[in-house]
């Protein structure tokens, strides 16, 4: 029987950064995908969360929309948006956050390789012990497009690099 | 070496279907995981589920949603099945949803059954904890249109996968 659960391609990060984290050449023999990011970027201020940009197959017109539902710590809300460049995959802690912390995401694709639009369930957290800036959010995020997913690129919304330590892991879900 | 993670049956609607039932489940594994990618026929709908077939009021559940406007929480009890999905979004029929369930110890015999859930849709995005008052070991899983009178589209997928813990 095949392997349910498989892992595609892990990333992490060395010392020089990153830019951005890409998978490349996904096969589309799996039912579903499961990635899982553990991340801190160079964003600093006191905004100690950035966001992280996710694009599929190198699209970057306006095909994505999501509703978020957070959490600040103090503060509750729901945003979303349509025509948008852009779905968020999830959280990165950024340089003023507490050392050696990163903001933890899973994001679920089903049917990625089906001729549907690309639905994503994302889950993302970043808790740092600091004063602001910490977020817990769900987010239901579409990327309008019928193509099978082949490439996935994650960038930070607001800093340039990735940080040594971040990791991404991509694994493939067969469903038979 | 035994497999962690296990598909236990797959399901595409071949036609409108008012339910889709998962029988039979094996108690051999530690959790259970099910990913449903489906649409319904009417709009602002939403799914529950009934566990080995029990129509009490033996169900609980509390939510979190996000709408992209505002967020909100709420709850119902003793509730004849759990809810699932779509409480605080609203979505036009034929829209694509998305949920996946949670449940841990699914075979214990000595607990009361709680699972989580996690939905997305155009329409927002849900969070759910649900309550199963039973400490019978689930077998068997009902998906369903709250009261029967809508249904689940063609080519909507069910999936239940099995997690073992050694």
């Amino acid at each position: 029987m095949a392997t349910t659960f498989t892992k595609i391609a892990d990333v992490t990060v060395g010392s020089g950064g990153a830019a951005s984290i890409d998978f490349t050449s996904i096969p589309s023999t799996y039912t579903d995908l499961v990635l899982k990011i553990s991340a801190r970027d160079n964003r600093s201020g006191s905004n100690y969360t950035d966001d992280i940009r996710m694009r599929f197959n190198g699209d970057s017109g306006s095909n994505y929309s999501n509703k978020v539902l957070y959490g600040g710590g103090g503060s509750t809300g729901s945003f979303g948006g349509s025509g948008m460049d852009l779905m968020y995959g999830g959280y990165a802690v950024g340089t003023d956050a507490t050392a050696s912390t990163f903001g933890n995401s899973e994001i679920y694709i089903p049917n990625y390789a089906g001729s549907a639009y690309k639905s994503a369930s994302v889950d993302g957290v970043a808790e740092s012990n600091s004063s602001g800036g910490v977020y817990l959010a769900l987010e239901a995020g579409l990327w309008s497009n019928t193509a099978a997913i082949t490439t996935i690129a994650l960038t930070p919304v607001n800093g340039s690099t990735f940080l040594e330590y971040s990791t991404a892991t991509l694994y493939g879900v067969n469903n038979a | 070496m035994a497999s962690t993670y296990e598909p236990i049956a797959t399901y595409t609607a071949p036609s409108a279907q008012s339910s889709y039932t998962f029988s039979s489940i094996p108690s051999t594994f530690t959790d259970l995981v099910l990913v449903a990618d489906y649409s319904l026929n009417v709009s602002n709908a939403s799914l529950w589920c009934r566990l080995n077939g029990d129509t009490g009021s033996n169900y609980s559940f509390t939510r979190l949603s996000g709408n992209g406007s505002s967020a909100s929480s709420g709850r119902g009890s003793s509730e004849t099945q759990a809810r699932i999905t779509a409480d605080a979004t609203a979505q036009a029929s034929s829209t694509r949803q998305i949920v996946t369930l949670h449940f841990q110890n699914y075979s214990n015999t000595s607990t009361y059954k709680t699972f989580l859930t996690r939905y997305n849709s155009t329409g927002g995005t849900e969070a759910f904890v649900d309550l199963w008052r039973s400490t019978s070991a689930i077998n068997s899983i009902q998906i369903k249109y709250f009261d029967g009178t809508a249904a689940i589209e063609t080519g909507s997928t069910f999936t239940l996968y099995g997690i073992k813990a050694a």
